[in-house]
């Protein structure tokens, strides 16, 4: 067994070893070489490797996404370090227009990797966009987001020696969350989502921090008979929709989990693809558990009223069997 | 340290401050307001490390005469916007210390009830357009404000506050540029305290100033010493009278120091105590204004220890109210997000 680290310390060994393993590897972003990030996530990678490598940047969003996209199509591998997932509105004409579109138009890859710390958490409306289907939604894009400490440092590996731009994307609250991760040749590879627990009776999906409430929430939902089988995504683009639907043909039924506003969101587009592809499997209709279709508060009551809870998966699985109870198959 | 050579981080000398083409008779409100400012922002390290304030805060300890000086030289009805820094801007435009201390706190009574902290402050009665979470997005919204001043003929005057930090987004210039360009009544100001977050402005910005940079746009643009309250309010009276004028926006460079890390909480290992000593005990803002009331006669240090007595009153007094305040209701979480009718739960 290995030692427990958090996910930013697995984010910081992934980089280190990748960063030993290929010189092209380098990091460009704000405050990294001496904090370590805005949530250590690169801790010591500065005095390790020096400022040819760990370049702090100025306060300029576009400059730097840019800064990635030509180094990446001239020879390099860069992480381009926005601290929070919402910072990339300032880049945004980088991202969806210049890093997604080279291979497309040019056959020009670009090994460029976005990291930003996402999800709902502390600072209010404007540090807590849930961006993930946006940049789902734009073809040429990979979207990443682990759960824990274990994948973030095998998908960062996978990332760095795949060729396509990814959004890293690292839930804020995980930050500090600990657990075991894989040595140096460990991968986690991009767009195969994991099966955490087996169940016959309902499918749970989701990704990044939720997965932890999914988790739970089985739990509970084991202790008065009902069987769930949990499904992190991991990846959200490409989504293995293969897996998703393998599993619910099986359960008959499906809550996808997310803390994403509710219209057009990832979830959407999962129990969108599951009226499609396992129809007849189906007992009871796809149910999406997001957040409220708002943003973010400050006051840490308005931020979790907002968000599911493990009661609410839990009352929606008890909900979906009273309603719809399964057929013979 | 690497350094382009822009600004010195060491002090060029203390701070004597001049006390003409100020009103003199104003000038123990400008000090009261100061030692509130600083009682305020002194009182959040504790806050924060003790949860009663949740997440984090950016203090401006040490800047508090660019605020001051700023606004004590704006009319009634001019406004002020903010970045992430925003609390002596707040308190200088007329906020009281409870209502933004119970924002910060995350509660029912603050100016956002709860929903914003403190980089979403605002009391638009006031003039005050808002802190903001996003770097240069405030001298946006005030040049905004501008054109809407001239195209209205209202005769305010907008300001946008930004860091020195803010001087390096894109976003910044092309407000800078548009507000030129539209002859628009904003003053830019430019608070340069030289560390954005741990980056030090001369590894980040070449050239000899950033007002240097700024009169590239054609604009009238000057550096002058922020920790000067009355330096402050001379360059913002000749501003603002070109922007009421007609004569379009200006730049000022306030060179302050915040003596606090980027925020609270923070363990800062980007520059040396020597440093942040040397500007508290040579260029402190506050007892630079102390030094030339006493030396003019008009401020005993009785009145002085009344006065800070005063102002750590207001903000204990604030911190009771903010601690005695209810939080937002929960139900309201998702209220009032479009003006139209819609299921918050999504498309059920």
């Amino acid at each position: 067994m290995s030692e427990l680290v958090t996910v930013g310390q697995a984010f910081q060994q992934g980089l280190t070893e990748e960063m030993e393993r290929d010189e092209t590897v380098f990091v460009l972003g704000t405050d990294l070489f001496i904090r370590g990030g805005h949530f250590a996530q690169v801790k010591g990678v500065g005095p390790h490797f020096g400022h040819e490598r760990v370049i702090d940047a100025p306060i300029s969003e576009a400059a730097m996404v840019a800064a990635g996209v030509g180094a990446a199509m001239n020879g390099m591998r860069p992480v381009i370090d926005l601290n929070f997932i919402d910072f990339t509105f300032g880049a945004m004409d980088e991202i969806a227009n210049q890093a997604a579109k080279a291979r497309y138009l040019w056959g020009k890859p670009v090994p460029l990797l976005l990291r930003a710390s996402s999800g709902v958490s502390l600072f209010a409306a404007q540090h807590n966009n849930s961006l993930e289907a946006w940049f789902m939604h734009m073809p040429g894009l990979v979207v990443v987001m682990p759960s824990n400490s274990h994948d973030t440092k095998g998908l960062l590996k996978s990332a760095l020696r795949g060729d396509d731009p990814v959004l890293f994307f690292m839930h804020k609250r995980l930050t500090g969350s600990r657990g075991e991760v894989g040595g140096p040749e460990d991968l986690v590879p991009i767009g195969k989502a994991a099966v955490l627990r087996k169940g016959a009776d309902v499918t749970l999906i989701s990704a990044g921090i939720v997965v932890n409430k999914i988790v739970k929430a089985a739990e509970l939902l084991a202790s008065e008979g009902i069987e769930a089988e949990v499904i992190d995504l991991r990846t959200i683009f490409p989504l293995d929709t293969d897996t998703i639907a393998e599993s619910v043909r099986k359960t008959g039924r499906a809550i996808v989990v997310s803390e994403e506003p509710p219209y057009a969101s990832v979830a959407s587009e999962i129990a969108a693809s599951l009226q499609e592809s396992v129809f007849e499997y189906l007992d009871a209709p796809v149910q999406r558990l997001t957040a409220a279709h708002t943003p973010i508060g400050h006051a840490p009551n308005l931020m979790e009223a907002v968000i599911p809870q493990v009661e609410h998966v839990v009352a929606s699985v008890r909900d979906s069997i009273e309603r719809w109870p399964s057929s013979e198959r | 340290m690497e350094d382009n050579g822009t600004v010195a981080t060491a002090p060029q000398e203390p701070l004597v401050i001049a006390l003409d083409g100020v009103p003199l008779d104003d000038l123990g409100e400008w000090l009261q307001t100061m030692l509130v400012i600083r009682e305020f922002e002194e009182s959040l390290e504790a806050l924060t490390a003790n949860g009663k304030i949740p997440g984090s805060v950016h203090q401006a300890s040490g800047q508090e005469a660019v605020a001051v000086g700023v606004i004590r030289a704006l009319q009634a009805g001019d406004i002020v916007a903010s970045p992430h820094r925003p609390h002596h801007h707040a308190l200088a435009k007329g906020m009281t210390a409870n209502v933004a201390m119970a924002e910060l706190w995350g509660r029912a009574t603050g100016c956002a009830g709860g929903r914003g902290g403190t980089m979403h402050l605002n009391d638009f009665s006031l003039g005050y357009f808002g802190s903001n979470g996003i770097v240069g997005a405030s001298l946006g919204i005030a040049m905004g404000a501008a054109l809407a001043a001239k195209l209205r003929n209202s005769g305010q005057v907008c300001v946008g506050f930004f860091g020195e930090g803010g001087a390096n987004t894109g976003r910044t210039w092309e407000a800078v540029n548009f507000a030129a360009s539209q002859k628009l009544p904003l003053i830019a100001i430019c608070e340069n305290n030289q560390y954005a977050v741990e980056t030090y402005i001369g590894r980040a910005l070449t050239g000899p100033s950033i007002a240097e940079r700024a009169s590239g746009f054609g604009l009238p643009a000057v550096q002058i010493d922020g920790q000067d309250v009355c330096a402050v309010y001379r360059a913002t009276v000749e501003a603002r009278e070109r922007a009421a004028s007609g004569g379009g926006p200006s730049f000022i460079e306030a060179v302050t120091y915040r003596y606090h890390g980027h925020n609270t909480g923070e363990v800062a290992g980007y520059r040396t105590d020597e440093e942040v000593e040397e500007w508290r005990r040579t260029r402190d803002p506050i007892d630079g204004l102390l030094r030339a009331l006493e030396a003019a006669g008009r401020l005993d240090a009785d009145r002085y220890d009344a006065m800070l007595e005063s102002a750590r009153t207001v903000v204990a007094d604030a911190i009771e109210f903010a601690e005695n305040s209810p939080l937002p209701d929960p139900a309201t979480a998702s209220d009032g997000v479009i003006s139209l009718p819609f299921d918050p739960r999504g498309p059920k």
